[in-house]
């Protein structure tokens, strides 16, 4: 952890990331508007000391919605990824323990989802569901887990002949233990880290499915839909576009420079000789 | 005039808990034509000792001082990193332990021993000659046709063979080999080891030759270094340090060798301990906690005393014990 | 009185299949083994690489199927045993691997891995922490090593660990995969030391497998020696080390050298290669590399027996010179 916060690109994305995360648990001490009050009044404004970043088409405030916005945004990333790495180590450990027709089963399974264009995936999965929160979870899931098992099951390979697992063999551990005493520990290592990379990637996802208008519904506030707007409205005022897009900027920096922080102080090898 | 000639090399490297003080006062040649092993287990220096030389030491670590000269010339310590590049190849070759280490696994042999020349003007045919005359001076059978098969296809053995082929075809002054037989099976080990004694005849280059194997060295080598925890102990001829060895350590490695036990023991000698914490070397003597023959004046700076000709030994004890010691 | 022997090995066989998934050719990594070990007795298996040793331990602890032939532990035929009804039989017989960090699970603490049989065979109300200690200083470690990574030890002290989870559910057989192998020589001694300790202490019997033939000689009662799969030699330790009858013996004796620089160089010298397993040659299969190989040798597999040659050597054989050689 000290050497993390020593990097200061680490740093600087880990500042990032808090303060979206503060900014959406504690949204509502942070404003006084309700994102989702309609003012006609005071549509179109510009930042001010009032709305720091102004009102949009219907006069909500745009601060409010931005802060609001993050913890739809944080909750999908958190849900979503938790569930995908749930699901992948388990695949992934059967893949790469089991047989080999098992294996080679489950590959052909998870390229066939790979193949799958996220958009089609969204469009087909909502035509189903209807758009919700749900369903941009699932559609998180779904193209989340090949990888994740792809990698657990490449590093079970890997492991499953070295000799510890051998020993715990030879010692008479059920396959049960060995996977979870001997070779999950061993594998899940770089896959936190690369979840962490895939945050940004799952929250632009949300966001496209909301700017698509297949997540959250309105009047739910969503930087996809808030960017959504925004293009809408390009002509009256750039802001709201602006107040859609920048959240979605500074998460994505933030948990890139953290991940790949994360993954250089994990494994130096990574990095370069040294 | 010495192909190598090291005197006074300290080697630190920066830790985040410290200085780390990994080679001191190191101190000794290769001379021309010589066999020169060197000896030690495992945090002797050994690794580092080869890195300072090739100037290829990671980024934390720095000669704080001393000289490294090749050829009576040039000081490798002080040498830029393009001009080191320049001597590692035709001057200055190495083989390691592990073979593919040298080896490209997805070129063929042939090819990646016409790239090895590419500071030669020769035509390719030429460079292709040469190849097979090298291949053939290491005993690789049907030699022509091995230039078309690639790494994987030849036993660990040969692998070895060809690291050393290609290692000697530019006919460096010096060749380090780094426990290159180590990984062999013994039966392999006894022929690479006469092959190489072969190659350095005929080339007539230096070979360095580190081990653990004090057999190995005893038959390869004409002079030996024996190093513990960064530092030159005792250094001589074969000769002189396997048949009256002066230093403490020198003497215990040689009762724990195994092969030296000719009489069946149900218990056998061991030396106990750890190497010091290089962070904080002793003031006296390095090896002073796990000697046996420890007494007050180890924990003083122990200074490196001449025995018979070139037999020397870091112990303040060893010119008492050896008749033709020549005072300091 | 002889006791029976705790395991008793006939006719192994290993086969390996190559070829893809119809498979029709295998090469045989054990072709046809037997030997018996005593109560108490330490047996080594002498061979180099693709003699097939590493294939036969792994066989006997019941980590590699057989083709043929039958192994007993203790009375019971283990061959072929389910996973199931082989476990509690791991009570009895544990192993120690070659790399002795790497055989240890990097995330596991020291104390974890000692008494990690405990939690896979039941530990009966014993308290694992206490455990933990007995077993470290059986083996000569301090208790405080308990809370030590793998990554954190030395080779030596790593050795240590193995040997300790290997007695811990106190067996009757340990087999010990090249147990000085990464060591020092200053700490090869420790090890052997240690095995023959509580081999004394514990009325441990052990097959040592191991290409170095000093740590045999001083540890073996008795030894076989493999080529390509099958013992050419088998005998007391000692006997064989006087005298060794098969011609890959002696070689392999003499190519170990001692650190005397004036020592007569008597060295019997092999042609390098070992024949791939998948062309063994015909009749005895060290003709190709033997020097005293007669046109029989080529011609006809040796006679059953402890020493498979048709010309054992008398004691102090020199091999003929180069230029009779067939």
């Amino acid at each position: 952890m000290r050497r993390l916060l020593r990097e200061p690109l680490g740093l600087f994305g880990l500042s990032l990331v808090l303060l979206v995360i503060l900014g959406a648990v504690f949204a509502d001490l942070l404003t006084q508007w309700d994102p989702t009050r309609i003012n006609p009044r005071d549509r179109f404004l510009g930042p001010s000391a009032a709305h720091l970043l102004g009102t949009d088409q219907l006069g909500r405030d745009l601060f409010s919605r931005v802060l609001h916005g993050g913890r739809i945004a944080l909750y999908v990333a958190l849900v979503s990824t938790a569930i995908s790495l749930a699901i992948g180590i388990v695949l992934g450990l059967i893949a790469g323990y089991g047989p080999r027709w098992l294996d080679n089963l489950m590959i052909l399974l998870f390229d066939a989802m790979k193949s799958f264009p996220t958009v089609m995936l969204a469009l087909a999965l909502v035509t189903i569901t209807g758009p919700s929160l749900t369903s941009v979870i699932l559609v998180v899931i779904l193209v989340n887990v090949p990888g994740y098992a792809r990698i657990v099951r490449t590093q079970t390979i890997a492991i499953k002949s070295s000799e510890f697992v051998t020993a715990a063999q030879s010692m008479g551990a059920s396959t049960a233990r060995i996977l979870r005493v001997h070779i999950m520990p061993n594998v899940i290592g770089p896959l936190v880290i690369l979840a962490s990379m895939d945050i940004p990637v799952v929250i632009a996802i949300e966001a496209g499915m909301s700017f698509l208008g297949l997540g959250v519904r309105p009047p739910t506030p969503s930087w996809g839909s808030i960017l959504n707007d925004g293009f809408g409205q390009i002509r009256e005022t750039p802001w709201i576009a602006i107040a859609g897009g920048l959240p979605i900027i500074i998460i994505t920096l933030g948990f890139t420079f953290l991940g790949e922080t994360l993954r250089d102080v994990f494994d130096p090898r990574l990095k370069g000789r040294g | 005039m010495s192909t190598l000639s090291i005197s006074g090399l300290n080697v630190h490297f920066s830790t985040e808990a410290g200085s780390l003080h990994a080679l001191k006062d190191v101190t000794f040649d290769v001379p021309e034509r010589r066999i020169v092993g060197i000896v030690g287990e495992s945090g002797c220096g050994k690794s580092t000792l080869i890195n300072a030389i090739l100037g290829l030491l990671a980024d934390n670590g720095e000669v704080r001082s001393g000289q490294i000269l090749f050829e009576g010339d040039e000081d490798l310590a002080r040498l830029s990193r393009r001009q080191m590049q320049d001597l590692r190849g035709p001057r200055i070759a190495t083989v390691f332990q592990d073979p593919m280490g040298a080896l490209n696994p997805v070129l063929s042999v042939g090819r990646q021993m016409i790239n090895i020349q590419y500071r030669s003007p020769q035509s390719r045919a030429a460079k292709a000659a040469r190849a097979v005359e090298m291949l053939k001076l290491v005993r690789i059978p049907d030699a022509e046709s091995a230039l078309g098969r690639y790494p994987h296809q030849f036993s660990g053995g040969m692998k070895q063979r060809i690291a050393i082929a290609m290692a000697l075809m530019m006919e460096p002054a010096l060749l380090i080999a780094d426990e290159p037989t180590t990984a062999l099976d013994a039966t392999l080990e006894v022929t690479t080891i006469e092959l190489l004694k072969d190659l350095q005849a005929t080339i007539g280059c230096s070979v360095m030759f580190i081990s653990h194997h004090l057999g190995v060295i005893a038959e390869l080598c004409d002079d030996v270094v024996v190093m513990y925890a960064g530092e030159v102990v005792e250094r001589g001829t074969v000769r002189d340090v396997f048949r009256a060895p002066a230093y403490p350590y020198t003497r215990r490695l040689l009762e724990c060798d195994p092969a030296r036990q000719s009489r069946r023991t149900r218990v056998l000698p061991t030396i106990p301990g750890e190497i010091p914490d290089l962070r904080q070397r002793p003031r006296g003597c390095v090896f002073a906690p796990r000697c046996l023959e420890r007494h007050a004046g180890c924990d003083t700076p122990q200074v490196e005393h001449a025995l018979a000709g070139d037999h020397r030994a870091r112990c303040n004890l060893a010119p008492a014990r050896s008749p033709a010691a020549v005072p300091p | 009185m002889t006791a029976a022997p705790i395991l008793s090995v006939e006719d192994v066989r290993v086969a390996f299949p190559v070829g893809g998934l119809l498979a029709r050719d295998a090469i045989l990594g054990v072709a046809g083994v037997s030997f018996e070990v005593r109560p108490g007795e330490t047996f080594a298996l002498v061979g180099e690489s693709g003699s097939g040793k590493t294939t036969l331990a792994r066989a006997i602890n019941g980590l590699q199927d057989i083709s043929q032939g039958s192994i007993t532990f203790e009375g019971v035929r283990i061959d072929g045993l389910g996973r199931a009804r082989m476990k509690p039989l791991r009570r009895r017989m544990s192993m120690m691997f070659q790399d002795p960090v790497g055989s240890l699970s990097p995330r596991m603490t020291v104390g974890d891995l000692v008494t990690e049989p405990f939690r896979i065979h039941g530990h009966g109300g014993r308290n694992l922490r206490d455990e933990a200690v007995r077993l470290l200083n059986l083996v000569g470690l301090p208790a405080d090593f308990a809370g030590r990574y793998p990554h954190q030890l030395s080779g030596g002290q790593a050795r240590r660990v193995g040997v300790a989870r290997a007695i811990a559910l106190d067996p009757a057989l340990i087999i010990a995969d090249e147990p000085t192998a990464g060591l020092d020589v200053s700490v090869q001694g420790e090890v052997l030391n240690l095995l023959n300790e509580l081999r004394e202490r514990l009325g441990l019997a052990m097959v040592i497998i191991t290409h170095n033939l000093h740590v045999v000689h001083h540890v073996a009662d008795r030894m076989a020696v493999m080529y390509l799969g099958r013992f050419v030699e088998v005998g007391e330790t000692g006997t064989v080390f006087a005298a060794p009858r098969h011609p890959y013996t002696a070689a392999l004796l003499s190519a170990n050298p001692e650190p005397d620089p004036d020592r007569a160089r008597d060295r019997i010298t092999l042609p390098a290669e070992v024949p791939s397993l998948m062309s063994r040659p015909s009749g005895c299969e060290f003709h190709t590399r033997c020097p005293w190989a007669q046109a029989k040798c080529a011609a006809m597999p040796p006679p059953a027996g402890d020493v498979a040659c048709h010309f054992p050597l008398s004691p102090g054989a020199r091999p003929p010179p180069r230029e009779d050689r067939p």
